[in-house]
């Protein structure tokens, strides 16, 4: 059984179709990188993974005991947080919601969880800091501590290292292949990245509205397309498709 | 100075002024947290001005103008908030739109009936004389609501407001939190706006939620400080519009400008100092 396995999934916004027939799945523990171009769909697909996007035909099953809304998700940084008065411990502490259902408060063991995820990612000194003056680096780890909160099964991360330095960049996906490894939490993250993703993830997406590969990252190496786009060129047959989406997929 | 504070008190609607006053600052304090967080300011603006044409046209049917206003404003406030998550027409413009379209309505329906008098003057700039018996009960229900909701849902509230998208996929209704965000707002600004004035209620929503913001770095103490802030705030503005006769709305404003520049000295400081943490 997947955690999650999407069944010719089609997604899109007022009849534009974004995604089209696209099936994969996710089992426990894997590491999956969904890559493609601006506009191919990833972000439209993270919202119907959430639930937060219906799809149009075709289903997304949730299994061995995931449920939708037990995603770990670390979503792209918004405006409002950058001046967002809130300490690093009530933002990780808020992943905990999830658990929460209409009781309106917080117990000890959620509390506990919160401060193990803290001290994991090593955070824990800056508890009561204000986000909004923490490193962009340190950011992404309090939202990864928040999503770790949220989830015991798999985490969802979009773009997580958009604006950050190489150094940082490197240590963020060192941490994210230690949960993997350690804790056999599922990890799925969208990338632009396509180098690391290729090295860290075990298994590769490849959308452009419908998969052009899904496999193991080892396979999509000796591919076509993991060959053509990993030394950086586009396909032509794939171009004329990607600007006649891009309206609709992604910054909505 | 004591005698002073006990002859203020001795009068009825002094009393009743100050009681709506401080409820009503105190909710649109802690309402305003959020507003200002999510970058919907000028919400509390445009329900104003709606809340002045539905009262105006009130007044010209003749009828209780909070009965008129109260779900005049909600209704406003409901379509307001989903305008701004309307990404064809932008929040904005949407709220100058419907604020300045109410505002003319409100002018023409009293030009047309009773002509531009006294009342017209205490609606716009806000008067302590103007709470009846009737305000005093409905504004300690909705303190009492606000607070209860507040408390209840604080930790829902603080996850919406920090990031929605997390919030939505953890599975929080925000939508449903963002209306009665919105409807609570609607009823605590018409609670307010015969007293503050339709132009300048919408300062008891920014100003105590951007003047915390300056030295506060915990939501928690950015809202227990906005709280206290409004209500000692109006307790200064109430009583320098008793001793010197001024408007109540704009004597409020002004202390608030006060704490505001008082805070940010404070936070500029402390920046300085190397205490930020």
């Amino acid at each position: 059984m997947a955690l999650i396995r999407c069944e010719n999934v089609s997604i899109g916004y007022e009849g534009q179709t974004v995604v089209r027939d696209l099936s994969f799945q996710i089992s426990a523990g894997d590491y999956l990188c969904i890559v493609g171009e601006n506009g191919s769909g990833k972000s439209t697909l993270v919202k119907s993974l959430l639930g937060l996007k219906s799809v149009e035909k075709g289903r997304i099953i949730y299994g061995d005991g995931l449920r939708q809304n037990e995603i770990g998700y670390l979503p792209q940084q918004t405006d409002v947080q950058k001046d967002f008065p809130a300490s690093v411990y009530e933002v990780v502490l808020s992943g905990r919601l999830n658990s929460r259902g209409l009781r309106p408060f917080y117990t000890a063991a959620d509390r506990k969880q919160a401060w193990e995820n803290m001290e994991l990612l090593g955070i824990g000194d800056f508890a009561k800091h204000c986000f909004r003056d923490l490193s962009g680096g340190q950011r992404q780890r309090v939202l990864l501590a928040r999503a770790l909160c949220a989830t015991r099964t798999l985490l969802l991360l979009d773009e997580p290292v958009t604006g950050l330095d190489p150094i940082v960049t490197a240590e963020f996906y060192q941490l994210i292949k230690k949960i993997n490894r350690e804790s056999g939490i599922a990890v799925v993250m969208v990338s632009h990245d396509i180098e690391s993703a290729v090295q860290d993830a075990s298994h590769i997406l490849h959308l452009q509205e419908t998969a052009l590969f899904f496999g193991t990252a080892e396979d999509y190496r000796k591919s076509r397309v993991g060959r053509a786009f990993l030394s950086g060129e586009t396909e032509p047959e794939q171009e004329g498709k990607t600007r006649e989406t891009k309206g609709g997929g992604e910054n909505v | 100075m004591f005698e002073t504070m006990i002859e203020m008190f001795s009068y009825p609607f002094m009393v009743r002024a100050f009681l709506v006053g401080s409820l009503v600052a105190l909710c649109s304090a802690l309402l305003g947290v959020s507003l200002v967080l999510k970058r919907y300011s000028m919400i509390g603006d445009g329900l104003s001005h709606v809340g002045f044409g539905a009262m105006a046209v009130a007044a010209a049917l003749n009828t209780a103008p909070l009965a008129v206003a109260i779900p005049v404003v909600i209704v406003a406030a409901v379509l307001l908030l989903r305008i701004s998550g309307n990404s064809r027409i932008k929040g904005d413009a949407a709220i100058a739109l419907i604020s300045t379209s109410s505002l003319a309505v409100g002018v023409m329906v009293i030009s047309l009936t009773t002509g531009m008098n006294t009342d017209v003057y205490n609606y716009m700039f806000g008067s302590i004389l103007a709470m009846s018996a009737e305000d005093v009960q409905l504004s300690v229900i909705l303190a009492i609501v606000v607070i209860l909701l507040f408390v209840f849902f604080y930790n829902k509230i603080f996850a919406i407001t920090f990031d929605e998208t997390f919030a939505l996929a953890t599975g929080v209704k925000a939508n449903l939190y963002n209306t009665l965000i919105a409807v609570l707002t609607a009823v605590t600004i018409v609670l307010g706006m015969r007293m503050m004035g339709a132009l300048l209620i919408s300062s008891l929503i920014i100003f105590p939620a951007l003047t915390s913001m300056r030295v506060c770095r915990t939501f928690r103490s950015v809202i227990i400080s906005s709280g206290v802030i409004s209500v000692v705030c109006l307790f200064v503005g109430i009583s320098v519009s008793y001793l010197y006769a001024t408007p109540a709305g704009a004597s409020v404003v002004m202390a608030n400008i006060a704490a505001l520049v008082i805070y940010s000295v404070i936070g500029a400081v402390r920046e300085k100092r190397g205490l930020g943490g």
